[in-house]
C-alpha cells in the first residue's frame, strides 16, 4: 500500500502568487482611505475635493493588484 | 453555458473560458460575433437611441421654450452634467474642459453603459470583460493627452514629462527611464487593466456565487444544500457591489483621462 502524503498540496502556484500580491494594495488602499477620512474629520468642508484625490490614489494603488492579476495570463 | 455545472454530479468553478463563448453569427470570417460581441452592439444601440432621445428633447425645450424637463429628460441632464461639472470643470476649468468634454462624455457613458451588461439579467457578462473596448478607449486616452500636451507646449511637452525640472542632472539617469515608464507605457496599460481585471473578477466573483448555489442545491447532499442558501445571498450582495463597481470604474477611467490630460496641459513650475 502506497504511504499516503496527507500534507499534499495541489493546485496552481500562482494562485499564492496573487495573494502575495493583494497585501500591499491591500495595505495601501487602506491608508490612502484612513487618511482620507481624517482629514476630512479635521476639514469637512473640504469633503468633496478629498473624495476626488481619495478615488485617484485607489485607482492608482489598486492597479498593482490589478496587474499581478493580469500576469498568469501574461507568463502562465 | 456548459461550463458551469455539467450535470456529473462535480463542482466545476469558473475558469477563463467564460470569456470566449461559441460564436453565433458569421463563423469563419472576421466579423464572427460572439455573446459578448452582440451585447456591445445592443448597448452601442441603447446608448444611440438615449442620447438621441435626450439632444432631442432638448432642442424641443429650447425651440417651444418650455425649459422644465421631465423625468426621463431630468436624468440625462444630470447625468451629463456631472461629467461636465464634476469631472471636467473641476480637473480642466471651464475652457479646458468644455474642450475635451466629448471625449471624457463618450468615455464614461460608453464605459457605464458597456459595464452596467454585467449585472443586467439574461445578458450577464459585461461588454467589457475583453480586452478590446478598455485598449480603444485607453489608446483614445493616450492619444487625446499626449495631442493636449504637444498642442500646448510643442516638443516641450516630452522635454517636461521625462525630464522634470529641479533634479540634479546627474540623477536623470535614473529619473528619466522611471517617468518614461510612468508616463507613456504604464499609463494606457492600467487604464485598460483595470477596467478589464475589475470586470473579469467581477463577472468570475459572480458566476463563482451562482454556480455554488446551483450545485449546492441541486446535486449536494444533506446538510450541504444549507450552504446552497449563504452562496445565494453572496451572490445577491456581489451583484449590487457590481453595479458600485460598474458605475465607480466608469468614473475612475473618466477622471483619470482627464487628470492626465490636466498633467500634459500643465505649466512647468
Amino acid at each position: 500500500m502506497d504511504a499516503v502524503n496527507i500534507a499534499e498540496l495541489s493546485g496552481n502556484i500562482a494562485v499564492v502568487g496573487y495573494g502575495l500580491a493583494a497585501i500591499g494594495p491591500g495595505i495601501g488602499v487602506g491608508l490612502v482611505v484612513s487618511k482620507t477620512i481624517e482629514s476630512i474629520a479635521r476639514q469637512p468642508e473640504l469633503a468633496g475635493r478629498l473624495q476626488v484625490t481619495m478615488w485617484l490614489g485607489i485607482a492608482f494603488t489598486e492597479a498593482l493588484a490589478l496587474i499581478g492579476l493580469a500576469t498568469p495570463f501574461i507568463f502562465g | 453555458m456548459s461550463l458551469f455545472t455539467a450535470e456529473d454530479g462535480e463542482f466545476h468553478p469558473p475558469s477563463i473560458y467564460e470569456f470566449y463563448p461559441e460564436i453565433v453569427l458569421f463563423e469563419g470570417t472576421p466579423f464572427a460575433i460572439n455573446r459578448i460581441m452582440m451585447i456591445r452592439l445592443i448597448v452601442l444601440g441603447v446608448l444611440l437611441v438615449l442620447f438621441w432621445l435626450w439632444t432631442r428633447k432638448f432642442q424641443q425645450s429650447v425651440k417651444t421654450g418650455q425649459l422644465v424637463p421631465g423625468r426621463f429628460q431630468l436624468l440625462g441632464e444630470m447625468a451629463l452634467n456631472f461629467v461636465r461639472k464634476s469631472i471636467a470643470h473641476d480637473q480642466l476649468g471651464e475652457k479646458d474642459g468644455d474642450r475635451f468634454l466629448p471625449l471624457l462624455t463618450t468615455i464614461f457613458f460608453m464605459v457605464l453603459g458597456m459595464n452596467i451588461t454585467g449585472i443586467i439579467p439574461f445578458a450577464n457578462i459585461a461588454g467589457t470583460s475583453v480586452i478590446g473596448i478598455p485598449l480603444v478607449l485607453a489608446l483614445a486616452a493616450y492619444v487625446t493627452f499626449i495631442y493636449a500636451g504637444v498642442r500646448r507646449h510643442g516638443v516641450k511637452f516630452f522635454k517636461n514629462s521625462l525630464f522634470p525640472s529641479g533634479v540634479p542632472v546627474y540623477f536623470y539617469t535614473l529619473v528619466t527611464p522611471i517617468e518614461f515608464l510612468s508616463t507613456f507605457i504604464l499609463r494606457p496599460v492600467t487604464l485598460a487593466l483595470r477596467l478589464l481585471m475589475n470586470m473579469i473578477a467581477g463577472h468570475l466573483l459572480l458566476v463563482l456565487c451562482f454556480s455554488a448555489t446551483h450545485f449546492f442545491f441541486f446535486q449536494a447532499e444533506g446538510i450541504f444544500q444549507l450552504f446552497g442558501a449563504g452562496t445565494l445571498l453572496f451572490g445577491f450582495a456581489f451583484t449590487l457591489f457590481e453595479i458600485l463597481v460598474a458605475v465607480l470604474q466608469a468614473y475612475v477611467f473618466t477622471l483619470l483621462t482627464t487628470v492626465y490630460i490636466q498633467l500634459a496641459l500643465a505649466d512647468e513650475h
